[in-house]
């Protein structure tokens, strides 16, 4: 069977400890986590965990059946074979070089890329995308002279609900 | 009402019908123990904490009720590990109370303190700290909840000293704790499937594992297979949940099981495995597992359909509730095996039975193990609730100890715990002070928990122990002998006490027996005093569990050992 991402959406009681209930349940059976985004929802007792990780849909299935055997998961969603989007976001920072100034400007420019902060000797700027969006965004700001970077785990929603 | 945490506690020990509970004091839980001084609830100081555990554990398997534990924290909380990750791997309800230093002093490295509750995080069905006394009440509900619901399981509630010293509130009928949504019924059209499968099959086999004993479903199951003629192998943890000396039934099956219940395993047409999860120790190597079957599992765990053997047809519910559908939708639908092709089947296993019969040679001046346990099966009538060691013990007691009842074989499976067998009779012996309890034991794994004979001498808990002593660590010696050519390192447990001596040292009966025509009398002598007793039994030193498949391979090639065994 093909191995490949899944983006796994669960709903959790946000309690102390799930995160790392749910962190051990995958590395204590030996899968492992690509990426990770965790908030409260809407309720505050209620927390969304997305998380990407590999594997055929033998794999998955077994992943999705070990989370929901824990008590504080409420439901657990593979968002990989239905419509959803998904997003990253980068923070970036750039030194204004003498040397790479202009060239910095003339991408920002180009690409649209919005800026947060700006001096005369640095930007931040935030860049939102898919996952192809965001490495094409980083291969085009690699030349620049990346200072600085962050990354946030894959965030997605499922279109239908 | 105003009521401190450790009262707290008690009254809802009481709500949940607790009569006992096995235990060790320390610091952090000194407020507990002085409300238990005060209280109808009876505690069985133990002389280890594992032993707490394992007791706890024997109580909830003999009874099917949940099993309770209070230990200090610290290593008193450590010493539960192995205990509670063999309730784990067997699915045994307990609630494993722990004391924590105060909430205050969490994190600061306090003396006898420790995280258990991320100690445990992968060896329960679920932990709790208890973080403020407001919570304690909703939280023990809730463990006792978790630990029963579902496919049961262990449930740690560690609770600070401070929380215990703190007043609140009580109000029991205020008490809410959240829904837990469990699988009850099947749809309907995996019924029909079962007909349609059971319909086809020619060679049906049922596969009968722990899952049947826990979901209280063996006469359900027991109904089913003589009323179709559907003959019956069981995993380790599912003796008993088939009558043992029914001719329907073909034993264990898979690493030591018997010859006829792997040979009729890898040539049914059809097998419906219940309340299993497919073992290694029971499968062999999964390629080669009933290659000619389709495969129904029914489970109430979805986690365990598809893990190790993809199936045909998963059905996830209550054992109990689903075989009764099935009952009931298979007698609907004028299911009717052709009496042909079952008399057929029957006739082959049969064939395989009395080709390769379950079987050993008593002859000379040795005691065999296996006559020890023939003859404790036809002193008793199997009216005895049995507990085991591991490793050659109770693989022998597996498979010639008949057991006819569930929740009568109280064994520690997934996890193979060494030790287990003294505590948990302990345990099963508190919940039934009238029914005989014997620990069939080896003379290495007894010594691992040994300190709990002060335990059954204090409290006049009257526990059998047969033990079964080869001077070995027999099961590992055995691997050594055919696998490591013979190659003995570290085996040989000849420098042991005098276990009657020691008996006698701990205010209990030791008996001895060392010629085969010793054994009766001493199993009548033991059963029949009102002590706790150990028959030490010195059985053939090098004495191996057969049949065997060896490791890696399929459950269908089984060394039989020599033509002198099976003669």
């Amino acid at each position: 069977m093909e191995k490949k991402e899944h983006i796994i959406s669960i709903l959790v009681y946000n309690k102390p400890d799930v995160l790392a209930r749910i962190a051990g349940t995958l590395g204590g059976k030996g899968y492992n986590i690509e990426s990770l985004c965790v908030n409260t929802t809407t309720q505050y007792e209620i927390s969304k965990i997305v998380m990407a990780t590999i594997g055929n849909q033998a794999t998955i299935s077994r992943i999705e059946s070990q989370l929901q055997r824990l008590v504080d998961v409420i439901q657990v969603d593979d968002l990989t074979n239905v419509e959803s989007i998904h997003r990253e976001m980068i923070l970036v920072r750039l030194n204004l070089t003498d040397d790479k100034k202009e060239q910095i400007k003339k991408a920002i420019d180009t690409y649209k890329w919005k800026v947060i902060i700006s001096s005369d000797a640095f930007v931040i700027l935030e860049i939102t995308g898919d996952k192809p969006q965001i490495d094409l965004a980083l291969a085009r700001l690699e030349p620049l002279g990346i200072t600085d970077i962050t990354r946030t785990g894959i965030v997605a929603l499922d279109l239908k609900n | 009402m105003k009521l401190k945490g450790s009262q707290i506690l008690l009254k809802m020990l009481e709500e949940e019908k607790v009569d006992i509970i096995f235990g060790y004091p320390g610091g952090s839980v000194l407020d507990i123990y002085d409300q238990l001084y005060k209280s109808n609830i009876k505690h069985i100081l133990v002389r280890h904490e594992q032993g707490a555990v394992h007791a706890a554990d024997g109580y909830a398997r003999a009874t099917g009720r949940v099993g309770v534990c209070l230990v200090t924290s610290g290593p008193g909380a450590t010493n539960t590990v192995t205990g509670i990750a063999t309730a784990n791997m067997d699915s045994i309800p307990i609630v494993v109370f722990t004391g924590q230093v105060p909430t205050a002093l969490i994190g600061n490295d306090a003396f006898q303190e420790s995280d258990i509750t991320g100690i445990t995080r992968p060896c329960t069905k679920h932990n709790f700290l208890v973080r403020s006394v407001e919570e304690l009440a909703s939280t023990i509900k809730e463990a006792f909840h978790i630990a029963r619901s579902g496919r049961p399981g262990p449930v740690l509630v560690d609770l600070p000293k401070n929380v215990m010293a703190t007043e609140t509130d009580y109000d029991p009928a205020s008490i809410k704790i959240r829904n837990y949504d469990i699988f009850h019924k099947p749809a309907p059209k995996k019924m029909a499937q079962v007909l349609e499968m059971l319909t086809q099959a020619k060679k049906p086999l049922i596969m009968t594992g722990g899952g049947v004993i826990l979901g209280k479903a063996a006469a359900e199951l027991t109904e089913l297979a003589r009323l179709y003629q559907i003959p019956v192998t069981g995993t380790l943890m599912g003796l008993g949940s088939f009558p043992g000396t029914d001719p329907l039934w073909l034993g264990m099956l898979g690493m030591h099981g018997t010859f006829y219940a792997n040979m009729a395993v890898s040539h049914c047409d059809l097998l419906i495995a219940v309340g299993v999860r497919f073992d290694d120790r029971v499968t062999g190597t999964i390629e080669t597992f009933a290659t000619n079957a389709k495969i129904v599992q029914i489970d109430i765990d979805p986690s365990s359909i598809n893990k190790n053997v993809v199936v045909d047809l998963p059905i996830i519910g209550e054992t109990k509730a689903t075989f009764r559908d099935m009952l009931k939708f298979l007698a609907e639908h004028n299911y009717s095996p052709s009496s042909k092709e079952r008399k057929e089947w029957l006739k082959q296993i049969a064939e395989w039975r009395e080709k390769v019969p379950l079987t050993y040679c008593q002859n000379g001046q040795v005691i065999k193990p296996q006559y020890v346990i023939e003859t404790l099966h036809k002193l008793t009538k199997g009216n005895v609730i049995v507990t085991t060691e591991v490793g050659q013990n109770q693989m022998w007691t597996a498979q010639f100890f008949h057991f006819d009842k569930p929740n009568t074989f109280i064994t520690s499976g997934g996890l193979g715990t060494m030790g287990y067998g003294l505590p948990a009779a302990i345990g099963v012996k508190c919940a039934f002070p009238d029914k005989q309890v014997v620990d069939i034991a080896g003379d290495g794994s007894i010594q691992m928990n040994i300190q709990e004979l002060a335990t059954a001498a204090q409290y006049k808990i009257n526990v059998k122990i047969v033990l079964l002593n080869n001077g070995y660590l027999g099961m590992v010696r055995q691997w050594q002998e055919l696998f490591y050519e013979k190659r003995y390192s570290h085996t040989d447990m000849t420098y042991a006490p005098d276990f009657v001596k020691l008996a006698e040292a701990y205010g209990i009966v030791g008996l001895r027996a060392t010629k085969p025509e010793e054994v009766e009398p001493i199993l009548q002598k033991g059963l029949s005093i009102d002590k706790p007793v150990l028959m030490d039994f010195k059985v053939s030193r090098e004495e191996c569990v057969y049949p065997m498949v060896r490791p890696g391979e399929s459950i269908s090639e089984m060394e039989l050992g020599t033509r002198e065994m099976i003669n």
